[in-house]
Order: structure tokens, then C-alpha cells, then sequence
């Protein structure tokens, strides 16, 4: 006998265990294409709400499947002929060839800047740092809105408060009358004006400034600068956490320095040979002026390839030391890609003869490195808090 | 918002039923259920079995699913159906009248099919699946349970035996034979050879067979494999037992859904004829039934091809004989024999592959191309979708597993390869070694025990 019935799942949702786990997973992909990700965003002037598409592989189920090389059957409206083109491979520019006939599963996430910087630091196992270490300067500027009062100076009045007051008081005076006379003035009444009461914040205002030297001599392509630049655009990222007012200095460098925008920083080039100690005077030359110490917190990082000239070498250490001194924390990132290694660096200088506890010495070969980089400079800044 | 009520389904049942009996059609008892969307979506992700064990594809097959639904990039299911006994289907609760009965009399269909096919006959039993099911569920959740396992291990076990679920014994009603079996098979083949030779030369040059090898004949069946021959502890091995079952219960469903869906719409198509639908009912049914066998462009519809064929067939050599071939074939065979010249042309079948960037028709149904088209179709439906890879030995001194794809002009797709050599590596704990095929030159791929894969 056959059976009809209707099912009710009672609300029960079966499949929400394996459809969260599925998503963290997602997010743990996310999480470990992040390098990729924000390098190709721009590291200043872009909102904290912004949304950002990024492509996620789908979780892929890799099977043995065969490649594309296999024949296929399709039907047709009988108006092939052979040699006929059906189709186009489709490519993803730079990248391995991908995709497959088992189609791929891209899932399109939208995230804001926000929540991608949560789940990178998040990664990083920071622990909560409270601002009152750093140098704060305490600022009566903040106003904090709480709600409305009846007295208050005419700076405050709120009009359309009064205003929502006047027509509260109108409507009750008019109830019950047969005939509402329009014409009639309905003045505003001393009772029906509201004023905003505003609270003096006595905020700690917390400055901070991050300065980026760049080795931009000819020796830095643009494989080198593109990890520079993410690197700098998290670690622009992590101090903008922690700091209400934050500002980027990009200081360029070859055997002379400049001060420049961002976009000159990454894009335009310079020949010839490398003084790094001229970077390092002219960002200690821009603290002196605009960033006094005792009021910003002053995170400096320079990146190079570490083909400093020689005679250079010497005045390098001196100025990484003062660097050190004047700084909350001071990094340098070696950049090596490809084979070519400058036979002596400047780097195993720093690393043997600048000791510091809030200096740090990384390796970026590729963008792998970044986040380790930036874990290992970070921790120095925990380090001197314990 | 249901426009009809159960009361009416069971009415038009009934009139379903009785055709059913007198075409002959043999089901098993039939039990329905009707269901909202979501839970329709949650059941085709569940591959019908709510009781199935948890895993995150699971998740990301509903995720899918909804996903293709919300954007019309695939048609709603009407139904499911589970071979079962008794026989559970699943209707969707938001399709019209019509539907229903269309969906009732399809039902039908698969149930007759699983209940007589032979793959299905030999390769099943319909009476205990839905105990299976949860019985697998039950022991999986154990083992997450279980303190000294958790969901992490098992996640990783279940992770890598779903890459390669389907590398198991692919024929189904096959003699398995035994360790001693093959054995004795072995040196029966030596003493005829060696009976045959006939000089003293010839004999010498055939060797004893290797009685100590492992496997001792190369297996397609890897998971069996790592159950009989790798370290796993026992509740992984459970694990990988489970998995297997699942897909050596699947496996008559993969080699036969285009017969299988091609004979439940013949039936469904007969018996909505033969309803006295009212006029109203019988035009959506046409054009439902159109758009279920309508030919995808460049594709193939298993709806669409079955359909054609079983017509065909009964055209060709009367009713008895759609009977028979529904017992007896596979679609690999079914499409070999019944597949013709001119059901090709009527059809406008053709093939293509890819030349350079570009995937260009390589043959067209005319008298030269047919055959061709029609051996590619039949090789590639069905596990023909699924790359053969043996186990053939295990090198003594460093415990390295040895793979061989059975090449057949189709090449494996490389970043799939090297991913699941890398979960054979994780269940067999040392290097995994697989010989293949790439521009047509041999190549070794290598995954060494820290999963490092190497191409020689």
C-alpha cells in the first residue's frame, strides 16, 4: 500500500553543522590567500568600510579526474561541421591554468577592509594592547552627544527637536476642537526648545606615524616594491588599530632621499646607486620637524635589497641606531628575490652590530614572508610591553 | 499554498498504480514524502539519507545547490528518489498539481528500475539501505565523540578516503577473490605455461610467480587496499570500510543514470497519456515533459538520450524488449548496442575535444563519424568518467606505494593528481609513487611521506 506523507522538519536544521563548518573552512582559505589579497590594494584614502570582492577557491574535493585532453559528446542543431570552434579555454591571466571541466567553484565574498585586517590579525595571535604605554596626549576636543536638555546656550539648540516639541504641543491643544483653524500663528514657546547636552570627553588622543623608506634605487623592479608595499600596507593597517590619528610619511631613497606621495613611492623608479643612511637622515630629519616623539609614536620600516654601497655601510649603522632610539619600533626587510644576492649585505651589519630591543631584521623573498615579517616585527613591540 | 491537496495525490496514485500494473512494471512498495525546498535542497545534499554522517562537503553541496537554485542556474528538482525497499521519493511540496502526478508516474519508473536492474540486483540490497545509512551515521558520530579520536581526526580520514572514493572495485557482480584465490590462480597459470613450453630454454625463462608480492595481482581497489595493508588504526580503517560501502552502493546509480532517468521518463510519458488528464493538466504536462527531455546544446542529457533510446528500442523490436534491456544493460552497453546511425543524426550528436586553447568539433553524425561518436559517448559515461589507477606493488625496502593510471588516450588532470596522491599518502603513511601518462611520454609522479610531489 502505498504511503503519503508530509515531513516537517520542525525547524530542525540538519544540514547547519557541516554548512558552518564549510565556512570556516572558506575563512581559513581566505585567511591564507590574505597576502595575495591586499597586495593589490592601495595602502592609504581607502575606507575601512569599503567592500572588497575577493574570488575563493571553493573548498575543492580533489579526486583522480581526467585533464582536458579527453574527448567530449555534445548535442547539436545539425549545423556542425567539423573543424567547427565551439569553444575557448578559459584563462586566468598570470596564474596556472585554471579550471576544469568538473567546474570550478568560485564563490564571490564580499568583505570590507575591516573584517580581511580581523582575520589577518586574528591569525597573527596578537594579545589586546592597551594604549596607555605609548605617548598620549590628553585632548578636551571630543564632544559626546547625550540626548537633550531644556536649558542649554542657543550653540545647542537642537531645531528639530523644538520643532518636533512645537507640533507635539499643536497637535494636543488642537484635540477635541471641531475645526482647525490653519491661519492661526502657533509661535514657538520658551517650553518647547530642546538644546543638545553635550559631555566634555576628555579623550586620550593617541598619534602615530608611519614612516616608509624604500630603497628605489635600480636594483629594486617592481616584483621587489609590490612586496614592500604590502608589507607596508599592513603594517599601516595594524598601527591605524591602535592609534586614533595616524599619518604615512613615504620617504624614497637611492643615493640622495626625498620625501614623496604614495603613488610616486611605488611607481616611479630611480637609477643609480644606494645610500641607505640618506633615508634614514631624512626621516629622522621629518621626525625632528613634524613628529615630535613625545607626542607621536613613530613606527619606521625600510625595505631594500640590501645592495647598499660600501663605504655607505658605516653611517647606515649610525643612523639605524638613532632610528632605534627615537622610535616606538624600527624594522628592516631585506628583499630577495630571484638569484642575484649582493655579495655583502647590509643586513648581516645591522643584524651584528644594531641591538636593539625594538629592532627587527626580516627576510622577504616572496609574499609568504610578509606576515611572518610583520609577526616577527609586532612581536618586538609585545616584547617591550611585558 | 499547496494547490492541491494529499487527498487528490492519492487519488491520482491510485489511477498511476493501475497502469503500472498492467504495463507490468514490478516496484517495490512505495512510500512518499512531501517536503518544502529546503528540505528538498537538504536531502539531495544529504544524498537522501538524513541520517548520513556529518562532513563539511555535505555543507558545501547544500551551499551549492541554493546557490544555483537562487540564480536559476539549474531547475529545481521535483523529486528524489532513494533505492530503498520499501522505495522512498521525495516530492517538493511547491510544485503544481501536474507536476506531482508527472513526478508520481517518473517515480514509478526508478523504482521499477532498481527493483529489476541487474547492477542494482547484484550490487545492492535495497531491503537494509536505509539501516546502512545510519548505522555508518551512528559509528562516524562515535568516533567524533569518542575523546581520544575527535572531529579533526576523523575529518582528515573522511577528507582523504572521499579522494578516493571511487578507486574500488568497479564491477559489480564480480567473484572477489581471496589472497589464497589468486594464489592458486598464479601457479595454475605457471604449470600451463610451463606445460606449453617446449624446450628446456623456454622453460627456464618463466618465472615462478611471487607469491609474497603485494598486492599479488594489481588492484584497482585502492581503498580495499589501505584496510588489508596499511598502518591505519582500526576506527580509520572503519572509516574508509564506510566510505566504501557508500560508493559500491552508488555505483549502479553512476553506470546507469542514463537508462535509469531515460526509463523513468518513457514511463512517465506512457502513463500521463494514458491518465485522461483534462485538457488544462494535459497541455503543462506536454510542455513540462518537453522541457525534462529537452537536448542540453553542446551536452549531454541523460533525460533527453534515455529517452530516445528506450523509444527507440520498442519502436525497433516491441515492448517485451525495453523489459530486457532494462534488466540486462549498463549505459556503457546500452549506449554500445542501442545507440544507432540514425538515432545519432536524429539527435545531432557530435564530438569535439580540445586542439590548442580552443575546443573544435572533431566528428558530426554522418556515416563515416557515427561510430566514433557514439564509442566516445559509451566510454565516457558512467565510471568511464572515472580514471582506472592500480596498485601494483609495494617496494620492500622503503615501503613505497606503487600507482599505475590505466591510460587509455585520456590524461589526468595534474593539480587534482598531485592533491590526491597527496591523501593516498596521508592514509598509506609513506612515499606514494604513480606512473602515468602526460604528452604522451611516461612520467612518475612523487609524493614523498612529507607530501612534496615531484614529477620524474
Amino acid at each position: 500500500m502505498t504511503i503519503f506523507r508530509e515531513f516537517d522538519s520542525k525547524g530542525r536544521d540538519r544540514s547547519a553543522e557541516d554548512r558552518r563548518r564549510h565556512r570556516e573552512l572558506i575563512e581559513d582559505s581566505i585567511k591564507k590567500n590574505i597576502g595575495d589579497i591586499i597586495a593589490e590594494e592601495s595602502i592609504i584614502g581607502k575606507s575601512k568600510k569599503k567592500k572588497i570582492k575577493i574570488p575563493i577557491k571553493g573548498i575543492k574535493e580533489y579526486k583522480f579526474i581526467y585533464g582536458k585532453n579527453k574527448p567530449g559528446v555534445g548535442s547539436g542543431d545539425g549545423s556542425e561541421k567539423r573543424g567547427d570552434k565551439i569553444g575557448k579555454e578559459k584563462i586566468n591571466k598570470g596564474k596556472e591554468q585554471a579550471g576544469n571541466n568538473e567546474g570550478e567553484d568560485i564563490y564571490e565574498t564580499e568583505i570590507t577592509m575591516e573584517e580581511l585586517i580581523d582575520y589577518l590579525f586574528e591569525d597573527l595571535d596578537l594579545p589586546f594592547m592597551e594604549r596607555k604605554k605609548f605617548n598620549e596626549i590628553e585632548s578636551e576636543k571630543k564632544f559626546k552627544r547625550l540626548g537633550y536638555q531644556k536649558k542649554g546656550i542657543k550653540p545647542r539648540l537642537a531645531k528639530k527637536r523644538s520643532l518636533i516639541e512645537k507640533i507635539k504641543r499643536k497637535k494636543a491643544s488642537n484635540r477635541g476642537k471641531d475645526d482647525e483653524d490653519e491661519e492661526e500663528r502657533f509661535p514657538f514657546k520658551e517650553d518647547d526648545l530642546r538644546y543638545h547636552h553635550l559631555r566634555t570627553d576628555v579623550k586620550r588622543e593617541s598619534n602615530a606615524v608611519v614612516i616608509c623608506i624604500m630603497d628605489t634605487s635600480g636594483s629594486m623592479n617592481m616584483t621587489k616594491k609590490y612586496l614592500a608595499r604590502s608589507f607596508y600596507f599592513l603594517l599601516y593597517q595594524f598601527v591605524k588599530r591602535k592609534y586614533l590619528n595616524v599619518e604615512v610619511v613615504f620617504v624614497s631613497h637611492s643615493t640622495t632621499a626625498k620625501e614623496v606621495n604614495e603613488d610616486d613611492f611605488f611607481h616611479k623608479g630611480q637609477s643609480g646607486g644606494t645610500y641607505i643612511s640618506s633615508g634614514y637622515n631624512l626621516a629622522l630629519d621629518i621626525i625632528e620637524d613634524r613628529y615630535n616623539p613625545s607626542i607621536w609614536n613613530v613606527y619606521a620600516f625600510h625595505c631594500s635589497d640590501g645592495d647598499n654601497w660600501r663605504e655607505d655601510n658605516q653611517k647606515a649603522v649610525k643612523s639605524a641606531k638613532i632610528l632605534c632610539e627615537t622610535c616606538n619600533l624600527f624594522g628592516y626587510g631585506q628583499i630577495n628575490t630571484g638569484g642575484y644576492r649582493p655579495s655583502s649585505s647590509i643586513r648581516s651589519e645591522f643584524s651584528s652590530k644594531v641591538k636593539y630591543p625594538n629592532f627587527s631584521v626580516a627576510t622577504i623573498s616572496g609574499k609568504e614572508d610578509i606576515i611572518p615579517a610583520l609577526k616577527k616585527l609586532l612581536s618586538k613591540e609585545k616584547e617591550l610591553m611585558e | 499554498m499547496m494547490e492541491y491537496t494529499i487527498k487528490e495525490l492519492k487519488n491520482w496514485n491510485e489511477k498511476i498504480e493501475k497502469i503500472i500494473n498492467e504495463k507490468g512494471l514490478n516496484c517495490y512498495p512505495q512510500e512518499f514524502e512531501v517536503c518544502n525546498y529546503e528540505d528538498m535542497i537538504c536531502y539531495e545534499a544529504y544524498v537522501g539519507m538524513p541520517s548520513h554522517y556529518p562532513h563539511w562537503s555535505f555543507g558545501k553541496a547544500y551551499e551549492k545547490k541554493k546557490t544555483l537554485y537562487s540564480y536559476n542556474l539549474e531547475g529545481l528538482p521535483y523529486e528524489m528518489v532513494i533505492n530503498s525497499d520499501p522505495c522512498i521519493a521525495y516530492l517538493m511540496k511547491e510544485n503544481t498539481l501536474l507536476l506531482q502526478i508527472l513526478t508520481i508516474a517518473h517515480v514509478y519508473g526508478h523504482n521499477d528500475f532498481f527493483k529489476n536492474n541487474r547492477l542494482f540486483k547484484v550490487g545492492t540490497n535495497a531491503k537494509r539501505t536505509v539501516e546502512k545509512f545510519k548505522n555508518h551515521g551512528d559509528r562516524i558520530r562515535e568516533y567524533i565523540k569518542d575523546p581520544t579520536i575527535g572531529y579533526q581526526r576523523v575529518e582528515r580520514i573522511l577528507n582523504a578516503a572521499h579522494g578516493i572514493r571511487y578507486q574500488i572495485n568497479r564491477v559489480i557482480g564480480s567473484k572477489e577473490m581471496s589472497n589464497e584465490d589468486i594464489k592458486k590462480m598464479l601457479i595454475d597459470k605457471y604449470n600451463k605455461k610451463i606445460k606449453k613450453a617446449d624446450t628446456k630454454e623456454k622453460r627456464e625463462k618463466i618465472k615462478y610467480p611471487n607469491l609474497n608480492k603485494i598486492p599479488l595481482e594489481p588492484s584497482e581497489d585502492i581503498m580495499e587496499f589501505l584496510i588489508n595493508y596499511s598502518d591505519l588504526e582500526d576506527w580509520e580503517k572503519d572509516i574508509l570500510d564506510i566510505v566504501r560501502e557508500e560508493t559500491k552502493y552508488f555505483i549502479p546509480q553512476i553506470e546507469t543514470k542514463i537508462m535509469n532517468e531515460g526509463w523513468a521518463s518513457f514511463w512517465h510519458y506512457k502513463i500521463l497519456n494514458e491518465l485522461n488528464l483534462p485538457q488544462e493538466l494535459h497541455l503543462e504536462f506536454l510542455n513540462r515533459h518537453n522541457q525534462v527531455i529537452k537536448p542540453f546544446m553542446g551536452g549531454i542529457n541523460p533525460y533527453y538520450i534515455g529517452f530516445k533510446l528506450f523509444e527507440n528500442i520498442e519502436k525497433r523490436y516491441g515492448i517485451k524488449k525495453i523489459f530486457e534491456v532494462r534488466k540486462l544493460e549498463r549505459d556503457q552497453s546500452f549506449i554500445r548496442k542501442y545507440l544507432t546511425e540514425d538515432l545519432c543524426m536524429e539527435m545531432n550528436l557530435f564530438e569535439y575535444s580540445k586542439k590548442g586553447r580552443n575546443y573544435l568539433i572533431e566528428e558530426i553524425s554522418d556515416k563515416e563519424g557515427w561510430k566514433k561518436i557514439r564509442n566516445t559517448l559509451a566510454n565516457s559515461v558512467g565510471m568511464g568518467a572515472i580514471p582506472i589507477i592500480k596498485v601494483t606493488e609495494v617496494k620492500n625496502n622503503t615501503r613505497t606505494l606503487i600507482l599505475e593510471h590505466v591510460y587509455d588516450g585520456r590524461e589526468l588532470e595534474l593539480t587534482y593528481a598531485y592533491e590526491t596522491l597527496k591523501y593516498i599518502c596521508i592514509l598509506w603513511g609513506s612515499k606514494v609513487e604513480l606512473k602515468t601518462i602526460i604528452d604522451e611520454e611516461e612520467k612518475i609522479l612523487v609524493c614523498s611521506e612529507d607530501k612534496k610531489i615531484v614529477i620524474k
